[in-house]
């Protein structure tokens, strides 16, 4: 698809952007719902996803201050769930490192996982684009996601006192959260990478300051790389 | 309880830190290469801290004082299959949820 227009770019990133709301929209609800129920109160919550703009690590931010982990490791483990986001940048550096700094600026702030999904897809699709038509693009990406998670986010605020115990709403996050994780374990060495994470994790739950996470994560992402970089020297070899 | 001096600390650093990570290569770093090493750990992050960091909480969830739950655990146990079987996150969700509140109620 080819544009005419930085306007048409726009459009074709709300449209591309449309889609994920029906995604955003239960999360950020039950983001709102779980956190009230932490005992955050509504505007607490909403700057929360507005400054952060980040479910997966919300909701883990969420879970341990709830454990009553100290902050910094709050902070450290919330962090490493957001990782991905360096890569998301990085690999949108070729396409729009080009733009002006506050455009790059505003770009990094709405690097989510949908709009990154969706723009990294069109500009491999599309590389004639321009950068003013990227940057449109993904503009029009961030147009519905964002402002239905601050919006459902809120909604959910304003529930979730409503919600009864007999829910088990305890159990949502890990519901919530295995069922995003298990479509990403695509490759032998995402499945060892979670797995080896997993069995870490269990052992290490005794580990003070609830460092055990830490470890698990370092352990799982290393034996993810090892499976992967195994993988790729057997390619190697000379038939 | 939450206090809201750590909340808010958790809330302005994590928002910062985001940020930082968003913008660290389209801002600062531009088009330099990054060490093979390094992308090939990241890209492993969220598959591992996330399972990580619920596995816990399913084996030994809290709203049972910690006792292993059978209702909590086939939950889980349904929503990794279906999610590695569909490959479709709501239908996982779903299918952990129901077997959940299923779970829960022949138990009683």
């Amino acid at each position: 698809m080819s544009f005419t227009t930085t306007k048409s770019a726009y459009w074709k990133g709300v449209r591309d952007g449309g889609p994920f709301v029906l995604m955003i929209a239960p999360f950020a609800m039950l983001f709102g719902v779980l956190a009230t129920e932490a005992g955050l109160k509504v505007y607490e919550t909403l700057v929360f996803s507005i400054v952060v703009i980040a479910g997966a690590a919300q909701f883990t931010a969420l879970q341990l201050m709830a454990e009553d982990v100290p902050t910094l490791i709050v902070l450290a483990s919330a962090l490493a769930v957001n990782l991905r986001m360096a890569m998301y940048s990085a690999s949108l550096t070729p396409y729009i490192g080009a733009a002006p700094l506050w455009q790059r600026a505003l770009a990094a702030y709405f690097t989510v996982d949908q709009t990154y999904a969706c723009a990294l897809a069109q500009y491999e699709k599309a590389p004639q684009m321009t950068v003013p038509q990227r940057m449109a693009y993904f503009a029009g990406t961030a147009t519905p996601v964002a402002p239905f998670w601050y919006g459902c986010t809120l909604l959910g605020a304003l529930l979730g006192a409503q919600i009864p115990e007999a829910w088990a709403l305890d159990f949502a996050l890990p519901i919530t959260f295995l069922a995003l994780v298990a479509p990403m374990l695509r490759t032998r060495a995402h499945l060892v990478a979670a797995l080896v994470a997993i069995i870490t994790s269990l052992l290490a739950a005794g580990v003070p300051y609830s460092l055990g996470l830490i470890i698990a994560g370092l352990a799982g992402m290393m034996a993810g790389a090892q499976v992967e970089a195994r993988q790729e020297r057997k390619q190697e070899v000379p038939v | 309880m939450i206090d809201s001096q750590s909340l808010w600390i958790v809330i302005l650093g994590l928002g910062l830190g985001s940020f930082g990570f968003r913008f660290a290569f389209t801002g600062i770093i531009g088009s330099r290469p990054m060490p093979a090493w390094v992308l090939r750990h990241l890209r492993y992050t969220a598959v591992a801290v996330l399972p990580a960091l619920f596995a816990p909480a399913v084996v030994w969830p809290s709203a049972t004082g910690g006792a292993p739950d059978p209702a909590r655990l086939s939950a889980a146990a349904v929503t990794l299959v279906i999610g590695l079987w569909t490959k479709n996150v709501f239908a996982a969700m779903f299918a952990g949820g129901g077997t959940l509140f299923a779970m829960l109620y022949l138990l009683g």
